[in-house]
């Protein structure tokens, strides 16, 4: 670490001597296969996914875009660490790419790992604007690995990101065909009888919330490297050798729980930080997520590498090989996951013991009451037994191997108590949690935050409204950070749904209750019904952009400016009186 | 130790690789769409068929809806028409246009003007409505209607759809409309005019843009409205089959 950092210095003090890689990349129209359908969509270099980025660290680069589209574009390097006006994010970073005009971004690299890129203009991410990076570090890796390969998923769906919003807030569920029948009403009744199937029935429809509500696009096809599962991307290998996949969630808005049936899996990478390593079964990999997993693949024969999206809607696949054309299984996918009241957040009070069952009374009660309020005063509950859960595991627990189905059912302690969305490995071994995440190698000193922020993650699904705090991006003012301070961001999820919320710019310090070794994230899974808290050590000055990953969401208004105040742009007006009154610099 | 080292390495390192980037660029402000309230539009017709009475009579009627706007004010232009296809004459033929905010979590509140002009005579209408989804997840529009002469009628609208399968949708629609003063001329007795109930089983056979529907409705007339329809020689109640789609654009 401290000769990475330093040798960064070195070269960017002399910056006569330092690596420098020009880079071209050209924003086209292009055609998307699919397996399942063919689509017009944006890509680069001619395709998408566009081309894996190789970078090594510490070298400047220069990346030449140009824009062959009839509109705007704008490339944003997901999860690097760079000046604020190459952050690629139109409207904050930059005013955007011209049709016709080639921008050339500029900047040193200063980390290592797998990341991504993609367009941060309209829709063109969802219609295929992404690619990979990969970054080599200085220094020697602590794990080893023969082979590498970049895994990156994504959901493609037939319609347009245009058609797919505009869809949704005409009608919310539009693309939801995992919702309740009649049929699951019967099987409920003979499960759990006729008046607690109707209770239940009635405290939802109260409510006027899903219990399907888990995916609000469904109907895409899953792809690895831009392959559906009929077109069977395949890595080869020879047995016995560790194969490094870094796994790329480039999804609009699909989590992926990935396993690869025979194959453990150890994860040594989370966002392009290193962790400390933990061998596990299955994970689940949130919209705009990386891990980097080593397999060690013995036998002379196929894997699957099966990527079920969390709502079971639809599914990746690819195969690790010896030989290209050689398959294995591809499982079936599971039962679509429900929401229960745990995940409303504000009805966990009530939720212990038989979840469902609150008299109607009880729950008209509550639907009279402004959702607001109530969510409100049962968020303080949640957030407490949340964070003692975190701790447990932080300190004792988590090493058993737990999360272990117990007989309430499978925990996990980034999940609100009971929630329909724990998941649970297919083998009924080992599945990843947040809590298992610790860095490697922290970067920063861990401090005290020197104040903490709030940001309730809300929406209205019937509208499909999103908001932070109740206010759309469009009503909403800056956050102001200051140059040197720690900010603690208290995340408390309000809504039925999954926020992956991205900081630009800035490390993600992801609080799983192990202090100093809390791993370093640039994305940030709040799960609904949960308060997680993430600190950031606020090093970059300029303006950066906040927001839930979702494509659709943050289209809708979960999006927030971040200004950062201050730091050296004043130390370098400082510099320059003292260099004008001949000080020594 | 390592990590107050990178701290300063970092610090430093911004100052040197950032600070001129910040000088040289300033924060620009966001006038991108991001920054703009979404505005969308869509065109659903919710009922779009033929329908087949009882007393042989063939009717081609829609009820349709577009809208265009953002999530704090959109234009509805709601039309509502029954064609008598044998006498090639509109039995019914409304038109609204109304504005349309959010009041509440679930709720909208319109306001507008709706012009009837079926054969016979023309009608126009201030109205006064909400919309929204009723807990139990029904669909429910309630209107309140204002003629230029003063007469006062209230229409209600509910739906509920029933998932047969994530495909087969069986939805039931109850619409019926009271008068507070009596309008001759069109029919319209003071108390409870009409109600109409529909049952339409549908199939999504293109994601929800396209759902073709078979069905029953029943349309019946009470009080003084039923005497007048009587008077003039029409029916007071009337079974229909429907046969039609639901269209989403």
């Amino acid at each position: 670490m401290n000769s990475r950092l330093g040798s960064v210095l070195l070269s960017l003090l002399m910056s006569a001597s330092v690596m420098a890689g020009e880079y071209n990349l050209t924003v086209d129209r292009v055609e998307i296969d699919t397996g399942d359908f063919v689509k017009d969509g944006i890509g680069y270099n001619g395709a998408s996914p566009g081309p894996v980025m190789r970078f090594k660290e510490g070298e400047n680069v220069k990346i030449n875009v140009t824009n062959n589209l009839d509109e705007m574009t704008s490339i944003h390097w997901h999860g690097l660490i760079l000046p604020f006006d190459q952050d690629g994010v139109p409207g904050i970073s930059f005013p955007g790419i011209k049709p016709g005009e080639t921008f050339t971004y500029e900047f040193p690299i200063q980390q290592a790992g797998t990341y991504w890129f993609h367009s941060h203009s309209g829709f063109q991410e969802p219609d295929g604007a992404y690619g990979s990076i990969v970054i080599e570090p200085e220094g020697r890796e602590p794990f080893r690995y023969d082979r590498e390969y970049v895994v990156q998923l994504t959901d493609k769906h037939p319609h347009s990101g245009d058609r797919i919003m505009r869809n949704l807030k005409m009608m919310p569920d539009y693309y939801n065909r995992e919702q309740q029948t009649v049929g699951e009403f019967f099987s409920d009744v003979s499960k759990n009888g006729l008046m607690n199937t109707v209770r239940d029935r009635m405290a939802w429809g109260d409510m006027r919330m899903m219990k399907a509500d888990v995916e609000d696009l469904q109907g895409f096809t899953g792809l690895i490297n831009g392959k559906g599962p009929d077109q069977n991307w395949t890595g080869l290998f020879e047995p016995g050798e560790r194969i490094r996949l870094r796994f790329i969630n480039s999804s609009a808005m699909t989590y992926f729980d990935i396993r690869i049936p025979g194959l453990d899996m150890t994860v040594v990478q989370a966002d392009g930080n290193n962790v400390q390593p933990v061998s596990v079964d299955e994970f689940r990999i949130g919209v705009a997520e990386t891990y980097d997993v080593i397999v060690r693949p013995k036998g002379e024969q196929a894997y699957t590498i099966f990527a079920e999206s969390m709502g079971r809607s639809g599914y990746a696949r690819a195969t690790l090989a010896p030989e290209e054309g050689m398959e294995a299984l591809v499982p079936q996918l599971r039962e679509p996951a429900r929401l229960t009241m745990a995940d409303m957040g504000g009805m966990s009070g009530m939720d212990h013991g038989d979840m469902d069952m609150n008299s109607s009374e009880g729950m008209s009660g509550m639907d009279h009451s402004s959702m607001e309020g109530m969510d409100h005063a049962n968020m303080s509950n949640m957030d407490h037994s949340n964070m003692k859960g975190m701790d447990h595991s932080g300190t004792s627990g988590m090493d058993h191997g737990s999360m272990a189905m117990g007989k309430e059912g499978p925990s996990d302690p980034f999940y609100a108590k009971g929630s329909g969305l724990v998941p649970t490995a297919a083998n009924g071994g080992k599945f990843l949690s947040y809590a298992d995440l610790k860095a490697q190698d922290p970067l920063y000193e861990d401090r005290e935050p020197t104040r903490e922020i709030e940001l309730r993650l809300t929406g209205n699904m019937e509208r499909y409204t999103w908001s932070i705090n109740g206010v759309k991006y469009e009503d909403a003012d800056p956050i102001r950070l200051k140059y040197g301070e720690r900010v603690r961001f208290k995340f408390v999820n309000e809504t039925m749904m999954t926020h992956p919320m991205h900081l630009h710019g800035m490390w993600s310090i992801l609080d799983v209750g192990a202090d100093q070794w809390n791993p370093i994230k640039h994305t940030v899974s709040v799960q609904p019904g949960t308060t997680v808290y993430m600190e950031t050590e606020v090093d970059a000055p300029g303006q950066w952009a906040f927001h839930c990953h979702l494509s659709y969401h943050a289209a809708a208004g979960m999006f927030r400016k971040v200004i950062v105040e201050g730091g050296p742009e004043s130390t370098q007006a400082k510099t320059d009186v003292i260099a004008k009154d001949g000080g020594e610099v | 130790m390592s990590c107050i080292r990178s701290i300063v390495a970092v610090s430093f390192l911004a100052s040197i690789g950032v600070s001129t980037a910040v000088t040289a660029q300033e924060m620009i402000s966001d006038t991108t769409a991001r920054k703009q309230p979404l505005t969308t539009w869509g065109v659903q017709l919710e009922e779009f068929e033929y329908r087949y009475s009882d007393d042989d009579e063939e009717l081609g009627v829609w009820n349709a809806d577009a809208f265009y706007g953002t999530d704090e004010f959109k234009v509805r232009l709601l039309t509502t028409g029954e064609y008598e296809i044998e006498e090639q004459a509109y039995e019914t033929l409304e038109n609204q246009l109304v504005g349309q905010i959010p009041i509440s979590k679930f709720f909208d509140a319109k306001a507008g003007v709706r012009f009837d002009t079926p054969e016979g005579p023309d009608r126009t209408y201030a109205v006064l409505g909400v919309a929204g989804l009723a807990p139990q997840w029904f669909e429910i529009d309630a209107n309140l209607y204002v003629s230029k002469d003063g007469d006062t009628s209230a229409e209600l609208d509910a739906e509920y759809e029933l998932l047969l399968t994530n495909y087969w949708i069986l939805a039931a629609t109850l619409d019926a409309t009271v008068a507070f003063s009596e309008d001759r001329e069109i029919g319209v007795g003071k108390g409870l005019v009409s109600t109409e109930t529909g049952l339409r089983l549908s199939y999504d056979l293109i994601d929800r843009a396209f759902s073709p529907y078979v069905g029953v409705v029943h349309e019946r007339k009470y009080g003084d409205s039923a005497d007048f329809a009587e008077a003039d020689g029409g029916s007071t109640a009337d079974w229909f089959a429907v046969i039609g789609a639901r269209i989403a654009l």
